[in-house]
């Protein structure tokens, strides 16, 4: 049994492309030819010497000594926060970007939701001089001024969703429907493992980077390629899918999932998907979600904009049905407390999403030596605010 | 096979949508959305649409996320939901339709909320209330084909697909091979209601379309607002759907008068 996609690109029995036919060409185009388009020598060459060149990688996989004494264990953090633009969303991004460039695309669209994507999607079309319009809530895009500014200066047009909830989920509507009125220039680079098949695969394969580096350099530092566990945090879940790719099959490693439980799970402000949701589809993809009994989707709420989903990749919600990854839900305060605690133990700042993940130390015990790793996933310089607000700081 | 007996199946398997496009007209078919401007609009605006001269009625079962439709069919859709819409509240409503209504009555709607529903229960009570079919944007026809068609089948239900200028004529003849009652012509590569009027892009495609001698008639919907689009997009097609350009009309007009509407159309 294999927890990667199958050729019809589902995950178990979620994933798949629900969309109007409007979108099919598009979908098609892009399932036809992304394997073979990102196989080509040239293309891995390219994509290689960006990450090394331009993003910064690899980046270093970091032993944390005195948040491994604190909790008795050794955890290793995976620096994603050390890439260029703050985040692990940039290996995404320049892989999609270099596809968009080889299907003779002009034109660039994407959601954000936190601003984060949106910037890296930014970015790279600034480094190629490929005209880019990323749209993003109305409501998002006043709790987050400081990215959307990032994504003027690099010469974005950022284009608020003023449908249903104006947030995430709206934002990626909106995305969808320029795309069926711009069907035959535009590639639209989604930011997570979500969306119509081959999405999912498409960006785990992009961000897969990240354990393909684990595995590298958890043998410099312990001998062995395999941690006895991985946690990372799930909001689509892209960061998450990078951490497991190369070890979803090697049952030897645990693997830890992170979602937001916003002010609680049962609080009706959460966003915690595995718990509250049920099986359905939401932009273009059968999986888990966040929904009313009359499948209608709800909003959910998390203090971290990037967590504020109201489902999870197909890839994600395989590995919570089949049992293969651990789902641990945590709330606004712990994972504030969390990144505070990283930030004095380690020097480390990380971003709010991140601090759910870490906040996983004080909810489960680990032994001694285990083997830890942690996908850091992001900095935290876009929350300063928050955490500002938050601590009173 | 005798002629006889084919003649025979056929009959067996005509619903009111089989029955209605083999009349000699030009169809005219009208989209609203269940739940809007009010809560119980529903009925009346159905009656209303059928005394106006109206040939099918697709009705709108809101959705909160409707992933082809421009602003104005978001907007009606939202409204419906916070004014109370459900998938019951609907079959309720449309509980004694045929009492009083005898043209054919589409639902069209996304396919989460008829997921969540049961797609077999939501197949059976709209059989129950007497629905002739379905149109499900998000429901890819080759899924369909595997795993719904059966149930469809089973309840009477005729499944209609969408095609659009950039379908390929591969794609088309397989949509053509499965569908049973017409083809559902996007007119331009757009969400609902987001252009109004033809190009010469619309004239190729109707053209391109009518030359492929298709089973299936077809219908033209997106960007019909009035008798000259109306007129243009049933030179070839055996009909035409407004949506947008209906609901803005209700938003504006109200319910009562849906005459003077159909009027400008027909």
């Amino acid at each position: 049994m294999s927890y990667n996609i199958n050729d019809k690109g589902y995950y178990g029995e979620f994933g798949g492309a629900y969309i109007p036919e409007m979108l099919y060409p598009n979908i098609e185009e892009l399932r036809q030819n992304y394997l073979k388009i990102t196989a080509e020598a040239s293309f891995q060459e390219e994509f290689h010497e960006l990450l090394k060149d331009y993003v910064g990688r690899p980046s270093p996989l970091y032993f944390a000594k005195r948040l491994s004494e604190k909790y008795n264990t050794k955890i290793y953090l995976k620096r994603e926060d050390l890439n260029h633009t703050g985040a692990h969303k940039v290996n995404n991004t320049i892989g999609q970007i270099l596809l968009a460039q080889r299907l003779g695309k002009t034109r660039i669209i994407a959601e954000t939701g936190a601003g984060q994507h949106g910037v890296a999607t930014a970015t790279v079309c600034a480094l190629m001089g490929i005209e880019c319009v990323v749209y993003m809530g109305e409501i998002d895009i006043a709790r987050q001024a400081p990215n959307v500014a990032r994504m003027k200066m690099l010469g974005a047009k950022v284009v608020p969703a003023l449908s249903g909830s104006c947030t995430l989920k709206d934002a990626t509507n909106e995305a969808m429907r320029d795309w069926i009125n711009n069907p035959v220039d535009t590639h639209y680079i989604v930011g997570s493992v979500v969306g119509p098949h081959p999405y999912p695969d498409m960006v785990a394969r992009f961000q897969a980077v990240v354990s393909e580096e684990i595995k590298k350099q958890l043998i410099e530092k312990e001998g062995t390629e395999n941690p006895d566990y991985l946690i990372a945090c799930v909001g689509g879940g892209s960061n998450a899918a990078g951490t497991y790719y190369h070890y979803l099959d090697n049952t030897d490693v645990n693997i830890i999932a992170v979602e937001a439980a916003g002010k609680g799970i049962h609080t009706g402000e959460s966003a915690a998907t595995s718990v509250l949701g049920k099986e359905g589809i939401i932009h273009g993809s059968k999986t888990l979600l966040m929904q009313t009994g009359d499948g209608q989707i709800t909003e959910p709420y998390s203090i971290s904009a990037g967590l504020d989903y109201p489902g999870v990749g197909p890839m994600h919600a395989n590995l919570y049905k089949t049992g293969r990854a651990e789902f641990i839900s945590i709330t606004d305060d712990e994972a504030m407390t969390a990144g505070l605690e990283l930030s004095q133990l380690e020097g480390i700042i990380p971003a709010i999403e991140t601090s759910h993940a870490l906040a996983v130390f004080e909810h489960k015990t680990f032994k001694p030596d285990n083997i830890i790793v942690l996908n850091l996933s992001g900095r935290g310089d876009k929350d300063l605010q928050n955490y500002i607000d938050y601590f009173k700081l | 096979m005798t002629l006889k007996q084919v003649q025979g199946d056929e009959t067996s398997k005509m619903n009111r949508i089989n029955q209605k496009l083999k009349e000699d007209k030009k169809l005219l078919s009208i989209y609203f959305t269940a739940g809007y401007p009010s809560i119980n609009d529903t009925v009346s605006i159905i009656q209303n649409l059928e005394k106006s001269g109206v040939d099918m009625i697709e009705i709108g079962l809101p959705f909160s996320d409707p992933l082809a439709d421009g602003p104005t069919i978001q907007d009606s859709s939202t409204k419906a939901l916070r004014n109370g819409m459900t998938s019951e509240l609907l079959f309720k409503q449309l509980k004694d339709i045929r009492e009083t209504v005898s043209i054919p009555l589409i639902i069209m709607g996304y396919f989460n909320p008829m997921l969540q529903y049961g797609v077999e229960a939501f197949c059976k009570k709209c059989q129950d209330v007497g629905i002739d079919g379905l149109i499900i944007p998000d429901l890819p026809v080759d899924v369909y084909h595997e795993e719904y068609k059966l149930t469809f089948d089973k309840y009477g239900l005729i499944n209609v697909f969408l095609i659009t200028p950039q379908t390929s004529d591969e794609r088309i003849r397989f949509i053509d091979s499965v569908s049973d009652g017409f083809i559902y012509m996007v007119s331009s590569a757009s969400t609902t209601g987001a252009k109004t009027g033809f190009g010469n892009e619309q004239s190729e495609y109707f053209e391109r379309i009518a030359n492929m001698n298709l089973k299936n008639p077809q219908i033209v919907g997106f960007g019909i607002s009035n008798n000259e689009t109306f007129t243009a997009a049933t030179k070839q097609a055996k009909g035409a759907i407004i949506g947008s350009a209906f609901i803005k009309h209700v938003t504006n007009q109200g319910v009562d008068v849906i005459d003077t509407f159909v009027k400008t159309i027909i």
